[in-house]
C-alpha cells in the first residue's frame, strides 16, 4: 500500500479499558500525547502520530468489538464521549478516531460472517486502523451511490476505485470502500469491501493542504484492492448506512466539533479569569457575553449528548433506524452541530479580543476557528438540507 | 502569608467587622462575607498567591475563616512545588 512498515504489534496481552473508563482514558490521551503535538500537526498537515499510538496503546481502537471478540463492548454514547475529550485538545486527532469508529461500528453490526467476526478478532489484538473510501471521483458527494463495482471470481473480489478523499489512509491498516455489487447493479446497489492493507495499492491523486483538520491527512487515491469475498460486509450498504454510518458519522463528528467548542469555550474562561483577578470586584466587560456563550455550550451539549442516547436506545430497531424520522434527526443534528461550532469558537474569541486574534497568544483562537469552519462542509450543509427537505414532503411525524 | 490573606479580606471581604477585631478561626461568613463578596476574595487570593483554586476547594468551608484560607493555600503552594 505503501512504504510504511504494517503494524507488527499485537496488543491483547493488555486488557481492553473497563467500560466507564473511556472517556478519561481519552482525556488523558488528550492532554499527554494529542495537546502536546496538537499545533505541530495543524502546522505541518501531518499525521497526529504519538496520539494515535497512545491510543493503541491503551487499547482505544478496539472498544467498540464486542468483548466476546476481545473488544471493550463499549456503547456509542462512551466513544461520543471520548471523541469529545480528545477534540479539545487536537481535532484532527478526535476526526481520525472518530471516523476509524464509524468504519468499526460498521463492521462490528454488519460483518456477520465467520471471515469477518474472525477480521474483529485481528482487529482487535492488533488494535488496526480503519480508513473509508466511500465518495468517488465523478459521483460527486453522494455515498449512495458508486460508479466503481465489485469484480467477483470465485471466492476472491478486485475492487479499483478513484477516491477524492481516503482520510488517513495511507496511515490505516484497512479502508471499507464502497461499490456497487457488480458490474450489473445501478448505482445505489452499493456494497461495503474490506480492503487490507496488505491487499491494496493506493496511487495518490491529490494533496490535502486545507484550512482545518490538517492532520487528517486526506489526500485522494486511486485504491486498487483484492480480497476473499467474504470480506466484504454482509449487509446491503443501503441497510448499513441508515442503521450505522449515517447516524454514527453525525454523533461522532457531533462529538469533535463539541470538543472544539468546549475548548474554546475554556480558553475564554481562562482569559476572563486571569482579567478578573487584576481587579476584584468589578467584573472583566466579557464577563457576561461569556455567561451567556456557557448557555450556549449547555445547550449544544445537550444536543449532542441526547442524540447519542437516542441512537443507543434503539440501536437494534432496525424499523426504527430505516425510518424517516430517524435519518431526518440524525441530519439535524449534524446541521445544528456543524452551526453551534462556528457561533461558538467565534463568540470565544469576541470574549477573549485580540489576544485571540493573534497567533503568538496562548488564547490564540486560529485553529479552533479553523478547523470549525471544516464542519458544515464535510459533507455539505445544503445536500443534508436537501435529504431532509425531501424526507419532510413525504414524512408526517415531529 | 496570615497578614497577607487578611489585607485582601479587608480589600475584598466587605465584612461588617473590622478584620482586625477577628481572631484566625472566627468565621468570616458570621462576620458578613457576602458570595458575591467571596467570589472577589477568591480573585484576589488567586492573583496575590499566583495560584488558582481547583473547583472541588471552591466550598463555602474554604473561605469561612483566616485560617481555612491558610490551609487551603498552603495545600495549594505546596502541590505547586512538588510539581516543579
Amino acid at each position: 500500500m505503501s512504504a510504511l512498515p504494517t503494524n507488527p504489534d499485537s496488543f491483547d496481552d493488555k486488557p481492553p479499558p473497563a467500560l466507564g473508563n473511556i472517556a478519561a482514558l481519552a482525556a488523558k490521551i488528550g492532554v499527554e500525547a494529542a495537546g502536546p503535538a496538537a499545533a505541530d500537526v495543524d502546522r505541518n498537515a501531518r499525521f497526529p502520530v504519538e496520539a494515535i499510538d497512545a491510543l493503541r496503546r491503551e487499547r482505544m481502537l478496539s472498544v467498540l468489538v464486542p468483548q466476546s471478540l476481545g473488544g471493550a463492548g463499549a456503547s456509542i454514547v462512551e466513544v461520543a464521549a471520548a471523541v469529545e475529550a480528545l477534540g479539545q485538545h487536537c481535532a484532527s486527532t478526535a476526526m481520525v478516531y472518530a471516523m476509524h469508529q464509524i468504519q468499526v461500528h460498521c463492521a462490528v453490526r454488519h460483518g456477520d460472517s465467520a471471515a469477518l467476526q474472525s477480521y474483529l478478532r485481528e482487529l482487535t489484538a492488533g488494535e488496526l486502523l480503519l480508513a473509508s473510501a466511500t465518495t468517488e471521483i465523478g459521483i460527486g458527494g453522494d455515498v449512495r451511490s458508486s460508479g466503481c463495482a465489485l469484480e467477483v471470481s470465485g471466492d476472491r473480489f478486485h475492487l479499483e476505485k478513484q477516491a477524492p478523499v481516503i482520510s488517513y489512509g495511507a496511515y490505516s491498516d484497512g479502508i471499507l470502500a464502497t461499490a456497487r455489487a457488480n458490474a450489473a447493479s445501478p448505482a445505489n446497489d452499493q456494497v461495503l469491501a474490506l480492503c487490507r492493507r496488505g491487499n491494496t495499492t493506493l496511487a495518490e491523486i491529490s494533496g490535502w493542504d486545507t484550512l482545518g483538520f490538517r492532520g487528517t491527512c486526506s489526500l485522494g487515491y486511486a485504491l486498487a484492492a483484492d480480497g476473499p469475498a467474504d470480506e466484504v460486509l454482509t449487509d446491503p450498504f443501503a441497510d448499513i448506512a441508515a442503521r450505522t454510518m449515517l447516524p454514527t458519522s453525525h454523533i461522532v463528528w457531533s462529538s469533535v466539533w463539541l470538543g472544539i467548542a468546549t475548548a474554546a469555550v475554556g480558553s475564554a474562561r481562562q482569559y476572563i479569569r486571569a482579567t478578573a483577578r487584576k481587579t476584584p470586584g468589578s467584573p472583566p466587560p466579557g464577563a457576561v457575553r461569556l455567561a451567556e456563550l456557557v448557555t450556549t455550550l449547555h445547550e449544544f451539549r445537550a444536543l449532542v449528548h441526547g442524540a447519542a442516547r437516542r441512537y443507543e436506545e434503539r440501536a437494534d430497531d432496525a424499523a426504527e433506524l430505516n425510518g424517516m424520522g430517524f435519518a431526518i434527526a440524525m441530519n439535524s443534528l449534524k446541521l445544528s452541530s456543524s452551526a453551534f461550532v462556528i457561533d461558538i469558537v467565534t463568540r470565544a474569541m469576541s470574549v477573549i479580543g485580540i489576544s485571540a486574534y493573534r497567533e503568538d497568544s496562548p488564547y490564540s483562537m486560529s485553529r479552533l476557528l479553523r478547523d470549525a469552519h471544516g464542519a458544515p462542509l464535510m459533507i455539505n450543509n445544503d445536500r443534508i438540507a436537501g435529504h431532509n427537505a425531501q424526507m419532510l414532503l413525504v414524512h408526517k411525524g415531529e | 502569608m496570615t497578614d497577607t490573606i487578611r489585607q485582601i479580606i479587608s480589600d475584598e471581604g466587605r465584612l461588617a467587622a473590622d478584620i482586625s477585631t477577628l481572631d484566625d478561626d472566627a468565621n468570616l461568613y458570621d462576620a458578613g462575607l457576602t458570595s458575591h463578596a467571596s467570589v472577589n476574595l477568591m480573585l484576589a487570593l488567586e492573583d496575590s498567591f499566583d495560584i488558582e483554586f481547583p473547583d472541588e476547594m471552591l466550598r463555602k468551608q474554604t473561605f469561612e475563616s483566616v485560617a481555612a484560607i491558610r490551609a487551603a493555600l498552603e495545600e495549594l503552594t505546596a502541590a505547586s512545588l512538588s510539581q516543579r
